[in-house]
């Protein structure tokens, strides 16, 4: 099968990968890359499951060929850690609040979140249930996915308003 | 579920990509824009092209002018730009409402309003609000340009009227100039954001005695392709509100929903009546404030 040489930056590091053009990318950066924070469930783009940054926006990377990644800059679920490898406030949110069992849908559910807020410092319940309406979660029933974004909201409200 | 192999190429202009398409001979080459809809297919393997042609790189394809009596959309813009746009929400009020329903934040991020006309899900929002307003779209190939109106471009379930070569490379939506205009956009979906059972955009125009002047009004999933009520629009030309409650009726001669796993065909008839309704309703709210 014929093979193409691409570089990805993923999470600040460029990487070079000869792959196949009908790689997608969350294949690419599960198994090529290791980094299988990144989760995969349906591969036909209804889960959510493999959301990623691209280009700073929250996108499907199930619906998405390696290969047109070239060029753009992909931030994975491991890239929202601090930079000192402790969880994020987001990440620590969802602990506290329960907002996950499995944790299937966890990776998808932080992307989206961390999508919203960067947009929106106040969301109210409808603007979280929407922007985490792509995203399946068989477990919590989302009430707690969406205590977890409040609470984050809050904490950066309240550490904007002290810092 | 994975696509079946294929050739990839990266097209860096218009030209490039209409010169691939020409040139396809036996293969079957198609066009990749956000692959919202088209990358499902292949990991499914009902589609398995020879060539992925992706046009993502072409700048030219994507942007949204305002052109005075009309909005052009380059055919790659993405569905997140239309809804962020303030020409669309300040000229067309109608489609910054329906794209609000188009999948979710991850599915707009990458998705196109040419590809979602291309694909022609019969309950897709941007195309029915492109047909509400009469918009037309640019066709072409290595030999020219053609202009095209969408009354005819939806002939069944995603099958739309366009050849191999062609490429699909703007839109052109009318802005009305009347002075009181409303728009409504209602839908219902098993959950938010997924595919309408049925929905419906209403676009109507004020006289200042209230009577209707202009009405634009179309339904999507009431029928295998998104449906123009011509019947309905027409009855309520001179009319004011109250004529909404005789006019309904006529709903019913223009749509032919079918039965599947979310709705029976019944239920698709009485929903897209109370939508229709509902629609017309905010849209004359709106005119009249
Ligand atoms: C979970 C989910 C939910 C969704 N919900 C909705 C919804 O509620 N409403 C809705 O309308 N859509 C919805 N969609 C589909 C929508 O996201 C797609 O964007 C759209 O249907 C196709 O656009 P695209 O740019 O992704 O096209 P692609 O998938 O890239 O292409 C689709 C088809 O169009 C052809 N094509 C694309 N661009 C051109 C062009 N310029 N010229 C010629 N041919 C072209 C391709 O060859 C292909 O055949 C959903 C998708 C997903 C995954
Ligand atoms: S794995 Fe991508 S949406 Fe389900
Ligand atoms: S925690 Fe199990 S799917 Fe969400």
């Amino acid at each position: 099968m014929k093979q193409i040489e691409v570089t990805l930056n993923v999470n600040g590091k460029d990487t070079t990968l000869t792959i196949p053009p009908r790689m997608s990318l969350v294949d690419c950066l599960r198994d090529m890359l290791r980094l299988t924070g990144t989760h995969v469930g349906c591969e036909h783009g209804v889960c959510g499951a493999c959301s990623v940054f691209f280009d700073d926006e929250p996108i499907r990377s199930c619906l998405m060929f390696a290969v047109q990644a070239e060029g753009h800059k992909i931030t994975t679920v491991e890239g929202l850690l601090n930079d000192d490898g402790s969880l994020s406030d987001l990440q620590d949110s969802f602990w506290e609040c329960h907002a996950m069992q499995c944790g299937y849908c966890t990776p998808g559910m932080l992307v989206a979140s961390e999508a919203l807020l960067a947009e929106n410092s106040n969301p109210n319940e409808d603007d979280i249930r929407e922007a985490i309406s792509g995203n399946l979660c068989r477990c919590t029933g989302y009430q707690q996915i969406v205590e977890a974004v409040q609470m984050t909201a809050k904490h950066r409200r309240e550490g904007a308003a002290h810092g | 579920m994975k696509a079946a192999a294929f050739d990839y190429v990266r097209a860096s202009s218009v030209d490039e990509i209409c010169r691939l398409l020409a040139d396809a001979g036996d293969e079957e080459r198609k066009i990749i824009a956000g692959g919202q809809t088209l990358v499902p297919l292949m990991a499914m393997r009902m589609a398995r092209p020879d060539m992925l042609i992706d046009i993502n790189d072409v700048t030219d394809l994507a942007g949204i002018h305002d052109r005075g009596d009309h909005v052009v959309f380059g055919a790659g813009t993405r569905q997140r730009a239309i809804e962020r746009s303030d020409v669309v929400s300040d000229r067309l009020p109608l489609v910054a409402k329906a794209v609000r329903n188009v999948g979710h934040q991850q599915t707009r991020n990458r998705g196109t309003i040419g590809g979602s006309i291309v694909h022609g899900d019969p309950s897709a929002e941007l195309p029915m609000a492109a047909l509400a307003l009469e918009a037309t779209m640019i066709l072409r190939t290595v030999s020219g340009e053609t202009e095209m109106a969408f009354d005819g471009f939806f002939e069944a379930a995603m099958v739309t009227n366009i050849e191999p070569e062609q490429l699909l490379t703007e839109i052109r939506i009318p802005v009305w100039q009347d002075a009181r205009i409303g728009t409504g956009f209602h839908e219902t979906s098993s959950r938010q954001g997924d595919f309408a059972i049925v929905a419906v955009a209403a676009q109507l125009a004020l006289a200042e005695d209230d009577t209707i002047v202009r009405a634009a009004i179309s339904v999507g999933g009431a029928a295998p392709s998104p449906v123009k009520l011509h019947a309905l629009e027409a009855a309520l030309i001179g009319k004011s509100a109250e004529a909404l409650d005789s006019a309904i009726a006529l709903v019913d001669e223009e749509i032919d929903p079918d039965t599947d796993v979310h709705a029976t065909a019944d239920y698709r008839r009485r929903v897209t009546r109370k939508l229709v309704s509902r629609a017309i309703d905010d849209a004359l709210a709106e005119a009249a404030k």
